[in-house]
């Protein structure tokens, strides 16, 4: 049976607590000096060649900041941050700027070979064939605080879609960018998204007109490699008029003893008619068995369905960070618009997730779906906490939701804290939660039939979180159901 | 954190007026000098957090602060004429033979209670002499849950005047349901703070039917009341609550219970008066195969704010809970339904479940349901379901079909649809009782 002989050598590859992507990347680096200060958001802006407006922008965010107080109310707990302690910006060296692939450090090349992913157009064309239709991929590459390449351009050019570096874009679509910067998440919208609003270094920024279906699917990869830096990189996608984009996100950064903060937002905006699949795989370091290190993953992210009929997607595959502190959401604006919601968080260890998303109901006839499945392991704690909301004039308003939890062991905890607010008759929602942990006749019948313990728990758990597997795009949903196997190990007995 | 929050914002009007009130009244509240100590200590604990606001988490859709703009003096024990508008109010909430206990204006009113003769077993004591004598059982009253807990609650230990001490003692089976009534006699605008204790020991059996009324209308009067239950191996306890307070009124009450080895409590609530109401219960299981059954059922209309709040702590293993919510909002109500169950580490094989369902009638209605699931054992079955949404138009138009005019349509949908909570009732009398006051909200609001 091949199935199982691939499940053993892949647990062989992947002992206990061991994260395949913890390796670091020995690489000169440019760093601003360390801590916050007006300074530092200058010399970030001055970075970027950044124009005046956008300076501006950050240092009203950085005053805003220093009013806030952090956010305490999520059942997540950590020792104080100190922001002082931190690198908010460090880029690899460079020579000047980049023509071409080939002037890119090798070594960063090689870390990006090494996770997986391909960022030589080249290679990928000279893959095996694919049968027509099949999906490539344009990746944009963030190391640290910069974007390092950004692959299928040219090809993207052609059928009008920008995507590249929200650095660069500020440069040559300024227009776009303001137009749009802030307007879903606004500078000073919480503590963490005004932090990114003040320090942010680099991210997306996918821009597809009217009409166009983008003809391959996007994503990001994000990859933490200097010490003790934040990285806060902010996405920026707007689907114009009819308008289609598939975006895939992806993250890992390397074993540390320290704990790394990574404060990004993500903003989304469909216009009338128009749809935004967005996809995460969230994999950062979580920390080895004894909750040493790991990724504070504290990220906001929303989506604006502005026009009439359109159409946002999240689905998020969560195994890493030591602690997760995520909503993303949706506001229903235009009437007709719809929103998703698929999740599955899964933690082991001592990780703390505490996820979950919005559905705000502001338009007519909007409807949303929630899925969301929690999985906790070792001495975690998963939390699923949503907010459903119907307005007065959100007439005929739709939802659903369902989140199950499954724990896997006695000391860790699973939660649900559902919002579910309801300020219209014709407002129609339907809330259900289970908690329970996998069955004992479930795992003896596979069991009996020659599976090992381990073993069965994956399958069981495949089972579980299947709905939500079959959202992602291909080459997510397999690495996804990969993870799932790897983030359990360890769990049973 | 909430702490910290509150000591940042300005005493309200509200607040300040708590602080004399209860400067002013201490002197004469009953109680030796243990309770007086009790007393100031938890007014300490209230003052140090207020009235509960939107900040507050457990009270997020109970603003409090804003909703109660002024505390009302404490009301005066009641003379000839209150307790003759009492009398009066207290005829068509006759209860079948229920042994009838009448708390006036927040004092026991012996003359209109039937406490002479009790059973066998069942013991009845007025709170007010229960505090004042020397062996008070201050533990019993304060035990759970915590004082600190709640403002709310803090509030009342430090102002409680009177209510009932109920023991029932081992395997004695009160067939007689104890009918606890409170009045607002409506003289003067006026707070009344009352508490009482039902403890049941090994085996008892016991069944409380609470109600709240006026004796006049459109009087402001504030109610904060608190019932402590404590329930042995064994002991069963059907209580029931029926708050059909006036609509001047503002209701605070709290249920603060713990439950013994294979204790059963079947408890309903259903709220329809008041403009303002809480009621928060806690619910402990201390002893395993303990089963609670909560019903409860809010109707609401006009601009009713009401707020049914239930916090279970599922401490040991092997213990069930049901709870079942019905909302019924008219006009531009607010309901709002919280539900946390908790299960500790240790308490394995839990298996506990909560439905939740609102009806809006109008577009200017709302409802917030918040219902958590925190767990930390594994080997537990929990579940929640909430639903919002409009009468059945499918349902509704084949009513019309038959000819039912719109109005009776909506009324028989409505009574199936909170019917479902009554008929869990296990004693006849009360469950009419329950029945009749739904219909009472049903006429109201046809008229």
């Amino acid at each position: 049976m091949p199935a199982v002989d691939e499940t053993v050598a892949r647990v062989k590859r992947v002992d206990v607590d061991q994260y395949r992507y913890g390796f670091e990347t020995a690489i000169e680096s440019e760093k601003a000096p360390k801590g916050l200060s007006e300074d530092i958001v200058r010399f970030i802006s001055a970075k970027k060649n950044e124009p005046e407006w956008m300076l501006e922008w950050r240092l009203e965010a950085y005053r805003r900041w220093l009013t806030m107080p952090e956010p305490s109310w999520a059942k997540v707990s950590y020792p104080k941050i100190d922001y002082q302690d931190l690198y908010y910006y460090a880029a690899p060296k460079q020579k000047k700027s980049l023509s071409s692939l080939d002037e890119v450090d090798p070594e960063i090349l090689k870390t990006y070979e090494k996770l997986g992913i391909p960022l030589r157009e080249q290679e990928l064309l000279a893959g095996v064939e694919r049968p027509e239709g099949a999906t490539r991929v344009a990746v944009d590459a963030v190391f640290d605080s910069v974007s390092v390449a950004t692959t299928f351009k040219e090809e993207l050019k052609k059928a009008g879609v920008i995507f590249m570096p929200i650095s660069e874009a500020l440069r040559e679509h300024p227009d776009l960018v303001r137009k749009y910067l802030g307007t879903v998440v606004p500078v000073t919208d919480n503590f963490f998204a005004t932090l990114n609003s003040a320090v942010f270094s680099d991210g997306s920024f996918v821009y597809v007109p009217p009409g166009v279906r983008c003809p391959m699917e996007l994503s990001t990869y994000f990859r933490i490699n200097e010490k003790n830096t934040g990285q806060f990189e902010r996405t920026l996608i707007i689907a114009d008029k009819g308008a289609y984009v598939s975006y895939l996100e992806g993250c890992t950064a390397p074993q540390r003893d320290e704990n790394q903060l990574h404060a990004a937002v993500v903003e989304l905006v469909a216009l009338e008619g128009a749809e935004i699949k967005y996809s995460t795989v969230q994999n950062w370091y979580p920390g080895d068995k004894d909750g040493k290190g790991g990724i504070y993953n504290f990220v906001t992210k929303r989506g604006d369905c502005r026009g009439a009929h359109s159409k946002i997607s999240w689905t998020q595959v969560e195994t890493g960070s030591a602690i997760t502190w995520k909503y993303p959401s949706c506001i229903l604006r235009g009437d007709h618009s719809r929103g998703e919601f698929y999740s599955i968080a899964i933690s082991n260890g001592h990780q703390q997730v505490d996820s979950g998303t919005k559905m705000i109901h502001l338009g007519k006839n909007t409807s949303s779906r929630i899925i969301s499945k929690g999985i906790a392991a070792g001495q975690s704690q998963s939390t699923y906490r949503g907010l459903v909301s119907a307005h007065r004039k959100a007439t005929n308003a739709r939802n659903f939701t369902a989140c199950d939890s499954l724990l896997i062991g006695h000391t860790c905890g699973a939660h649900t804290v559902p919002y579910i607010e309801s300020k219209n008759s014709s407002a129609t929602f339907e809330h259900e939660a289970t908690t329970s942990k996998i069955s004992d006749d479930m795992l003896f019948y596979c069991v009996q039939r020659g599976l090992s313990e381990e073993e069965a728990v994956a399958l069981v758990v495949n089972g579980f979180v299947r709905d939500v597997l079959q959202q992602l795009p291909m080459e997510f949903a397999v690495e996804a159901q990969k993870l799932i196997a790897i983030s359990l190990e360890g769990s049973v007995g | 954190m909430a702490d910290n929050m509150t000591s940042g914002l300005e005493k309200t009007g509200a607040e300040q007026a708590l602080a004399q009130g209860f400067a002013a009244a201490r002197p004469r509240l009953p109680g030796a000098d243990g309770v007086d100590a009790l007393r100031a200590r938890a007014f300490g604990t209230f003052e140090q957090k207020g009235l509960p606001h939107r900040r507050v988490e457990d009270w997020k859709y109970t603003d409090l602060r804003a909703l109660m703009r002024e505390a009302l003096p404490m009301a005066p024990l009641p003379d000839k004429d209150a307790l003759a508008r009492a009398q009066a109010v207290l005829a068509p909430h006759a209860l079948g033979n229920a042994r009838r206990i009448v708390l006036v204006d927040g004092a026991l009113a012996p003359q209109l209670s039937d406490l002479d003769s009790p059973e066998r077993g069942l013991s009845l004591r007025p709170l007010a002499a229960v505090l004042a004598s020397r062996d008070a059982p201050v533990g019993a009253l304060m035990a759970q849950p915590d004082e600190a807990v709640d403002p709310l609650l803090s509030l009342n230990t430090a102002l409680m005047t009177d209510g009932i001490v109920i023991d029932v003692a081992e395997n004695a089976r009160i067939a007689r349901p104890v009918h606890l009534v409170h009045v607002a006699s409506g003289g003067e605008p006026a707070a009344m703070y009352t508490r009482s204790l039902v403890r049941l020991a090994a085996g008892a059996h016991l069944t409380l039917v609470e109600q709240f009324v006026a004796g006049a209308a459109d009087v402001a009067y504030q109610v904060n009341d608190a019932l402590v239950m404590e329930l042995g191996a064994g002991a069963r306890l059907d209580h029931s609550r029926l708050m059909e307070d006036d609509m001047a009124a503002i209701n605070v009450s709290t249920l603060a219970v713990k439950l013994g080895d294979n204790a059963h409590l079947a408890t309903f609530n259903l709220t329809s008066g008041a403009s303002v109401s809480r009621y928060q219960a806690f619910i402990r299981f201390e002893g395993s195969g303990a089963n609670v059954e909560t019903n409860g059922v809010n109707l609401l209309k006009g601009s009713q704010h009401g707020d049914t709040s239930m916090f279970l702590d599922h401490a040991v293993p092997g213990c069930s809970s049901r709870e079942v919510f019905r909302a019924v909002l008219d006009g531009r109500a607010r309901s709002v339904f919280q539900g946390r169950i908790v299960v500790r580490p240790d308490a394995q094989k839990t298996d506990a479940r909560m439905m939740t369902r609102a009806i809006l009638l109008t577009d200017e209605a709302e409802s917030d349901s918040k219902p958590e699931l925190e767990i930390y054992a594994d080997d537990v079955a929990c579940s929640h379901g909430s639903t919002s949404g409009a009468l059945d138009q499918g349902l509704l138009f084949y009513l019309r079909a038959r000819g039912l005019p719109e109005p009776e349509a909506q009324a028989m949908l409505i009574q199936a649809f909170v019917g479902e909570t009554i008929e869990a009732i296990a004693d006849d009398v009360v469950r009419e009782a329950a029945l009749q006051a739904a219909a009472r909200y049903l006429t109201a609001r046809r008229t």
